[in-house]
């Protein structure tokens, strides 16, 4: 995946991980990781959410250094993206999404379950404080 | 001549345009404080990025010791030793402002 690309492959088979991950945490936000090659996206890793409350998601920090300095090296894999869920509102960046979008190279992926019979995926850039939607292709 | 008092330091991905794209540094200190003040003035802009303007580690931003969270150890004051290996993380973590509208 070229830095800053437009586009982003999600894989059927991964939204649809997502979203079931963002319903069994509901009313609670759901969060994990996509990892992988270039533009191909390997697996998906399901994080323990450690914030507090439903308004908030935070990935365990001992898997996040887990997963930074052993897992990715040991594969040669990169962090695609990052996904958390929205239980009741829309699948855009809150302001507290973009303060804290300090992992910049990925995606972020957002499941909205605001309708509950119909979920889905968005995908953005963030970074400086700016967001940009980038496609996403199955 | 090699710094045998030196511990490594694990740099994330998001922080290594601080440290000219090495994953890993060396730097020697007797506890996390000296430890982030020594990568700061080795790589300037980086301690910015770690401790907040009271000089506490920014509360996004992990330190690890050993694999311990200093944060459940001694915070700043965690005593390190020469072959310890100390991994810096920041968050990955958002949510609804309070009182923010659902957005």
């Amino acid at each position: 995946m070229t830095s800053g690309a437009a586009e982003f492959t999600l894989p059927e088979g991964m939204k649809s991980a997502i979203i079931d991950h963002a319903r069994r945490e509901h009313p609670r936000e759901c969060c994990g990781v996509i990892i992988g090659k270039g533009a191909h996206p390997n697996r998906i890793l399901e994080m323990k959410n450690v914030a507090e409350g439903n308004r908030f998601y935070e990935i365990d920090p001992t898997q996040l250094i887990e997963l930074e300095f052993e897992i990715l090296p040991a594969e040669d894999l990169e962090l695609l993206a990052i996904y958390h869920s929205h239980p009741e509102s829309v699948a855009f960046p809150s302001a507290t999404d973009i303060e804290l979008a300090f992992w910049s190279e990925a995606v972020y992926l957002i499941c909205s379950l605001e309708m509950s019979q119909h979920p889905y995926v968005r995908g953005f850039r963030i970074r400086d404080g700016s967001v940009d939607e980038v496609t996403l292709l199955s | 001549m090699p710094d045998d008092k030196a511990m490594t330091v694990l740099i994330p991905t998001p922080l290594r345009r601080y440290t000219n794209g090495q994953a890993r540094v060396s730097v020697s200190g007797d506890n996390v404080a000296t430890i982030l003040e020594r990568l700061d003035t080795e790589f300037p802009g980086l301690g910015e990025r770690l401790r907040d303007d009271g000089g506490q580690i920014r509360r996004f931003v992990n330190v690890f010791v050993n694999g311990k969270n200093v944060r459940d150890l001694d915070g700043l004051e965690t005593k390190v030793s020469p072959g310890d290996e100390i991994g810096i993380i920041p968050a990955m973590a958002g949510g609804l402002s309070a009182g923010s509208p659902q957005s």
